[in-house]
């Protein structure tokens, strides 16, 4: 058993803020706005005890900005926002995609479009979180269902930004940025936390972009002696700026591909009663997962073959998976505080034979277990 | 001896995009004797910059380097500077970037008083996409979206730093190369927010349009418009009508620098 | 074994932090599962507040209540509100002089208990009705979450030098309890 003073009731934005300077936080840059806003209160307190920078910047744009200079310092940096913020933050995402500079953005997702509705839960920015920034780009979006899982969670959105040097995105929402669980803050060492991979040829040799290491180079710091370049322009191996055709659709394709090649270890999904060939299939992230777990077992009482595929990692979007899960199912049902964002990858995806069928809803309150009972029943 | 620009120079990046006559040759030169008078390591600098003309500049020299998205470079500037703050931080940039797009990031910098130096050159005019106006073009002249005369009043980047803040304020002019340079390494001595507004010109994008077509005669126009700030004092009003005062207006090293601050916050914090 | 607590009231009046103690002592001290959530945002400016505390012996799918078994309402407009959501069988436990009418449609037993005035004259802090409140869910949750689990939780969480205070408050909640069910 755990011991009392491992446990913490706390808020998932602040269990994301611990589990952050658990995964080697060293620098936070953001700007005010709900509901997200805890995560920056907690690390404003935080840091500076912790031989850490905190700074609140002008806008979301310039704590994004500060973000990516950090990271390219050496540091593991954060930022968090929520919905228009995070359209704010999309220019400087692509950046952090082409440069190949690993940071976390947390979204707490709040409801939209504009200034939306502040304090409500939604998960409306799926696509958002995908295609936010122009040009084709990799993603990775990590989204937790639980307050400890914020914790733990965002540790895997470090690593996975860290591994594979890209921003990861992590997609929480207001029922769980604010709601209060127990969290068991793990030793040092328990959770396993990775680094950037660093240079090992001396500065002279140095290409950033060195791609006969693979489709992760190497990637020095700044004032270490590596003295390199980066830029947001098309580049080539040795980060300055190209032309050169051949090489811009090259490199673009090793960015995308060292995702996708990758998959296998940034999925992760958690399924309830997948192998007992379910003919109902409930997909769906985030806090909905809670109801959608309730409402799979209350439909299992009452004998419906129901299953659970809770999508942990929403991008890339774990094709394979659902593919799996559905082979034999006659329903899918995808619900989601959106009006349907997420249920595209699943048609996408969803066996042929299934009918996929949306539970949707923006009306500021949570999507209960027996909204997604009554949807199952209507629909068998 | 001549001075060695090549030891700070990416050769193989040569040459540079710039229009012959254009005057951020003779900005990048007096940026990098004022590096070589404060003796510092090339792997202790970092040159950032936003999009433009200038914002080519990190391409060529051979420090850390970071060419950015428009009008962002102090942001990445102040997370670079947060994290390593013995590191040397020079933003440059040009008056569209720095002052348009970038121009709340520049007010807050300014504000926090965060030691880098910006160098600004302002040469009145959007120079890489074609010429079109920006907030430091005279009011009344062409650009391309301003086919009938600018309909806007300038902006000036002095007054801007200085009421944002920025504890060290300086002009200076691309003819005016000695005293440039002079003023570039003072900022980079100054230990705060330092802003250098370097006065130059396009003369393809603007001049051209505006009866100024030459580079000669925009050195010229540099040599003739700027007055030392101690003699614009004394001119009486009527004269100083299209003059642009240069000199140090703020050298303030009674406020304290912001990373200074954080280490005090952090040792406060950390009991 | 899924309980449902909704404590309501007006701003100010510490019904947050109340709930915060109870789903700390119920989940961190008592080994159990908790979910703690609350207004946010304009519901909470108004000021109307709310705040929810699950409890359970298993993992807590859904957070939100669904039906109270248990409802505090400081306020009139907060039993107005909230009263119709008690479940069947349930307990409202409302302020005397903040509740004046107390019809309840259901089989709901109500408790009325002067909390903010028993806090100001009795105890002399008006600030801590919460904690008087608190003894006494601590009584009508029978055993569900250990009172002195409570207290334990309500020690580590208060100012330091309020302790005796709030401890006080706290044990003449449960005591105002027991003399309500007599």
């Amino acid at each position: 058993m755990s011991k009392k003073s491992d446990l913490k009731f706390m808020s998932g934005n602040e269990a994301c803020a611990e589990g952050a300077l658990y995964a080697g936080l060293t620098f936070f840059a953001g700007y005010p706005i709900t509901p997200s806003s805890e995560i920056a209160e907690y690390l404003s307190a935080q840091l500076p005890k912790r031989g850490g920078v905190f700074i609140q910047m002008e806008d979301e744009i310039a704590s994004m900005g500060a973000v990516i200079g950090a990271s390219l310092t050496g540091a593991k940096s954060m930022t968090a926002t929520s919905g228009p913020g995070f359209s704010l933050k999309q220019e400087h995402i692509g950046f952090a995609c082409i440069a190949e500079v690993p940071c976390v953005v947390v979204n707490v997702q709040r409801g939209g479009p504009s200034t939306g509705f502040p304090t409500g839960p939604s998960q409306s920015d799926v696509m958002q979180a995908r295609w936010g920034t122009h040009g084709d780009h990799p993603v990775i979006a990590v989204s937790p269902t639980t307050v400890e899982e914020c914790f733990t969670e965002v540790v895997r959105a470090f690593n996975l930004a860290e591994k594979y040097r890209n921003p990861v995105i992590f997609l929480m929402d207001e029922i769980i940025g604010h709601m209060r669980e127990k969290v068991r803050i793990p030793e040092p060492g328990e959770l396993e936390i990775l680094s950037r991979p660093r240079p090992t040829v001396p500065p002279e040799k140095y290409k950033p972009y060195d791609e006969s290491f693979g489709d992760i180079p190497p990637m020095a710091a700044y004032g270490e002696g590596y003295r390199f370049h980066v830029t947001g322009l098309n580049h080539d191996e040795t980060g300055f700026p190209t032309n050169n055709g051949k090489i811009i659709q090259r490199t673009e394709e090793r960015l995308l591909r060292k995702i996708e090649a990758n998959k296998e270890d940034i999925i992760k999904v958690v399924d309830m009663y997948a192998d007992d060939s379910p003919e109902v299939v409930v997909i769906t992230f985030g806090a909905t997962v809670r109801s959608a777990r309730a409402a799979v077992r209350t439909l299992r009482d009452t004998g419906v073959k129901a299953a659970l595929l809770a999508l942990y990692t929403v991008w890339p979007f774990p094709e394979t998976q659902v593919r799996e899960v559905t082979e034999k199912a006659k329903l899918v049902v995808v619900p989601e505080l959106n009006l349907g964002q997420l249920i595209y990858e699943v048609e996408r995806c969803a066996s042929a034979d299934a009918k996929v069928v949306g539970v949707n809803k923006i009306n500021t309150e949570p999507i209960t277990p027996v909204e997604i009972i009554n949807k199952v029943k209507e629909e068998l | 001896m001549a001075f060695d620009y090549e030891y700070y120079l990416r050769q193989d990046k040569m040459p540079h995009i710039w229009c012959p006559g254009c005057g951020l040759g003779v900005m990048l030169k007096s940026m990098l004797r004022a590096v070589h008078g404060m003796g510092w390591k090339k792997d202790d600098v970092v040159v950032v910059s936003g999009i433009g003309c200038t914002g080519r500049i990190p391409g060529y020299v051979d420090f850390n380097t970071l060419h950015t998205t428009h009008g962002r470079a102090l942001t990445f500037a102040i997370g670079i500077k947060m994290v390593k703050p013995h590191l040397n931080v020079i933003v440059v940039g040009g008056d569209g970037d720095m002052l348009a797009i970038g121009g709340n990031h520049f007010i807050h910098a300014a504000r926090r008083n965060v030691d880098i130096t910006a160098i600004v050159y302002n040469n009145e005019i959007y120079g890489m996409t074609g010429g079109q106006v920006s907030p430091t073009t005279p009011h009344g002249w062409r650009t391309t979206t301003t086919p009938y005369g600018n309909l806007e009043p300038r902006m000036d980047i002095v007054e801007i730093a200085m009421g944002a803040g920025a504890t060290f304020v300086a002009r200076s002019t691309v003819y005016h190369t000695g005293q440039l340079e002079d003023y570039i390494k003072k900022a980079f001595e100054h230990k705060g927010f330092s802003v250098v507004e370097v006065l130059g010109h396009c003369h393809t994008g603007l001049g051209r349009r505006n009866k100024r077509p030459s580079a000669v005669q925009n050195f010229q126009w540099e040599k003739t418009v700027a007055i030392p700030l101690k003699a614009m004092e004394k001119l009486p009003p009527e004269k100083r009508e299209g003059k642009i005062p240069m000199g140090i207006f703020r050298d303030d090293k009674e406020k304290v620098e912001y990373t200074e601050i954080y280490k005090e916050l952090m040792k406060k914090a950390a009991g | 074994m899924r309980y449902e607590v909704r404590l309501s009231g007006e701003g100010g009046q510490g019904l947050i932090l109340a709930g915060i103690i109870l789903g700390e002592a119920a989940s961190v001290y008592d080994n159990l599962h908790a979910v703690q959530t609350q207004s946010y945002g304009p519901e909470a400016r108004g000021g109307a507040s709310k705040s929810e505390v699950i409890i359970s012996d298993e993992p807590i799918d859904y957070p939100k209540v669904q039906e109270a078994d248990i409802l505090l309402a400081f306020t009139q407009e907060s039993f107005d509100k909230y009263s119709p959501d008690v479940k069947e069988g349930g307990l409202i436990i409302v302020d005397s002089d903040g509740v004046k009418r107390t019809s309840a449609q259901k089989n709901v037993q109500i408790i009325s208990i002067p909390f903010l005035r028993t806090a100001a004259e009795e105890i002399g802090r008006a600030i801590v009705a919460n904690m008087i409140a608190l003894g006494t869910i601590a009584e009508a949750l029978e055993g569900r979450v250990k009172p002195e689990s409570i207290e334990k939780a309500i020690l580590a969480r208060v100012p330091k030098g309020t302790e005796d205070l709030n401890k006080r408050a706290f044990d003449r909640g449960r005591q105002l309890y027991k003399e309500r069910k007599g």
